[in-house]
Parts: structure tokens; C-alpha cells; sequence
């Protein structure tokens, strides 16, 4: 499954904010450290900040700062903002068989990932963060090599 | 209060103090209130499951098999049941955990970390080194849970079927 970048872009930052939530951080740090552009991280911050997920701080030192729960902000959540999870079907509105069939297959995979995004909250994925993911040593060794 | 200190203060509610709990196996007496718990988490009375839970994970458990209550100011305010089973579905011996609850009021204090501690270290004396568990993909709740104690997607994959007729 891949997320689009909007997605990505609110995750991104909802880390950098919930990892540190007293702080504020501004856009432009968030973007140079994902090396992302400043326009479009502004656009994925106001959509969080109308949701209620961060708060804008102005003047001297503002930016932004978590605002949520994030033993209860899912991924889900925050992902459902920018895009539609789980929209995997043939779009053939089950004109055939196998439309019908492709449908049922995909529709499990759906709510699968679904059923992920939901159980796994921010501070969870913090947590995660601090882990040794399997695979990632192998693939941060051969980028280091590339 | 303000939105930012309702956050916070739904962040950290009041925790039960770690020596004020207990964990412990079952005992005969403990049932109703496990009963109660089920009930009120589920809608649904099971009393006769749970008496024979009892039999088989309380009094008379086979070896590897657990049934622990905790147990705070003299009332028991959760639980969870697990044991070690040896190659189902082709698997080596790794410990099972297919009950785990606390009650509504309980909760959010770290009882379920305890509990999920106390069964996995019975389980690691038992000589296994995984722990597994398996629930509804909509039962948000505890699978939050479980993830938020390291719980990954593991290699298996539940599959069923309706039987007609």
C-alpha cells in the first residue's frame, strides 16, 4: 500500500509535533528535514490545524504544536484527511463476474488495511520509531552504499 | 478547561499506583467478578463459558496455561488467559493469548501493560519466546492494545466460511 504524499507530508510532521508537543516548530523546519516543499506542507498543516490535530502559534518562536491526543489520533484518522482508504474496486460498479469477484478480493484487502491504519495511533507509531523495524537495517545499509 | 488541557488531562489519566495492583492466577472466587466484566464489556452474560474457562485455565491448568486476575483495593478490575501451544497450524510452541479485559473504569492506568507483562513472563519461564494473539478486525480497541505493546501483523492469515444447510 502506498500513501499519497499528502498523507505522508501529515504524518511526517504530526511525529515531529506529538514527539515534542510543548514545542513549537515551524513549517519550514519540518520542510527542510523531509526536504519537502514549504508551499505544499503549509496546505497539509492548515487542513490538521481546521481539524483540531495542531494548533498554530503566531509571532516570534510560532509555528505549529500539537493539539491532539496521541494515544488516541489513529492513522486512519489522520490519513482518511487527504484520501480515500480503501477505495480498491475494478470501478465497474460489479458489471461482471469477475468485477464482482475482483471486488470481493479487494474489498479484504480494504479492510484490512483499514482495520490497521485504525489500531495504530501516533504514539504508537512513535513508539515504532524507536524500534529496530525488521528489514530496515538491510535496506538503510544498501542506501547508504547507493 | 481549555481544549489543550482536556487533551492532556485525557492523555494521562490518574494511574493505578503499580503497588496498589496485583497480578495473581485466578481463584474460584474471582469468577463472578470476571463474569461481570465480560458482561458488561460484551452486552452478553457467559456463564457457563467462563465456568469452564475456569475448569480448564483456573484450578486444574495444564501446564502452560494461564489465568491471571489483576486485583486493586480487593476487587478485580482485570484479566487476561493465555497458554503455550505446541505446532498449530504448524507453528513452534509460542504462547497464546485469547482473553484479555479490564474493566471500563479501569482502564487507560496501565492494567492491561501489567497483565500482558505478567502472562508474557510466564510464558518466557515456560520456555517460549512469542506470543500471539488473534481478534475481530473492528475491535479497535484492543488492537490498539496490542500494538501499542509491539504486537506486529504476524505471518498468519484467519480465513472462514459460512456452512449452508
Amino acid at each position: 500500500m502506498k500513501l499519497q504524499q499528502n498523507s505522508l507530508l501529515a504524518l511526517y510532521s504530526l511525529v515531529e509535533f506529538a514527539g515534542d508537543p510543548t514545542r513549537h516548530i515551524a513549517a519550514a523546519e519540518i520542510a527542510e528535514k523531509y526536504q519537502v516543499s514549504p508551499h505544499h506542507l503549509a496546505k497539509v498543516l492548515a487542513e490538521l490545524a481546521r481539524a483540531g490535530i495542531v494548533q498554530s502559534v503566531r509571532g516570534v518562536g510560532g509555528g505549529y504544536r500539537f493539539a491532539a491526543n496521541a494515544r488516541r489520533l489513529t492513522l486512519l484518522d489522520v490519513i482518511a484527511r487527504f484520501e480515500d482508504v480503501g477505495s480498491g474496486s475494478t470501478d465497474r460498479n460489479g458489471r461482471t463476474p469477475a468485477d464482482r469477484a475482483l471486488s470481493a478480493v479487494l474489498g479484504e484487502i480494504d479492510e484490512m488495511a483499514k482495520a490497521t491504519l485504525k489500531s495504530v495511533t501516533l504514539a504508537t507509531l512513535l513508539r515504532l520509531m524507536q524500534q529496530k523495524v525488521p528489514g530496515s537495517e538491510a535496506q538503510s545499509e544498501a542506501e547508504s552504499s547507493a | 478547561m481549555s481544549r489543550r488541557k482536556a487533551a492532556r488531562a485525557e492523555a494521562t489519566p490518574p494511574p493505578v499506583p503499580r503497588c496498589d495492583l496485583a497480578i495473581r492466577p485466578v481463584r474460584r472466587g474471582d469468577l463472578e467478578a470476571v463474569i461481570a466484566i465480560d458482561t458488561q464489556v460484551t452486552g452478553l452474560e457467559k456463564r457457563d463459558y467462563w465456568r469452564s474457562v475456569y475448569r480448564r485455565y483456573g484450578e486444574a491448568a495444564a501446564p502452560g496455561a494461564q489465568f491471571l486476575v489483576g486485583e486493586s483495593g480487593g476487587e478485580v478490575i482485570g484479566f487476561i488467559i493465555g497458554e503455550v501451544r505446541d505446532w498449530e497450524f504448524g507453528a513452534p510452541p509460542c504462547g497464546w493469548v485469547f482473553a484479555i479485559d479490564v474493566r471500563p473504569d479501569a482502564r487507560q492506568s496501565g492494567i492491561g501493560t501489567r497483565l500482558l507483562e505478567s502472562i508474557s513472563a510466564g510464558f518466557r519461564r515456560a520456555g517460549v519466546r512469542k506470543v500471539r494473539t488473534m481478534l475481530a478486525s473492528d475491535n479497535t480497541l484492543i488492537l490498539s492494545f496490542f500494538r501499542s505493546q509491539g504486537m506486529m501483523a504476524g505471518r498468519f492469515i484467519p480465513l472462514e466460511m459460512d456452512l449452508d444447510g
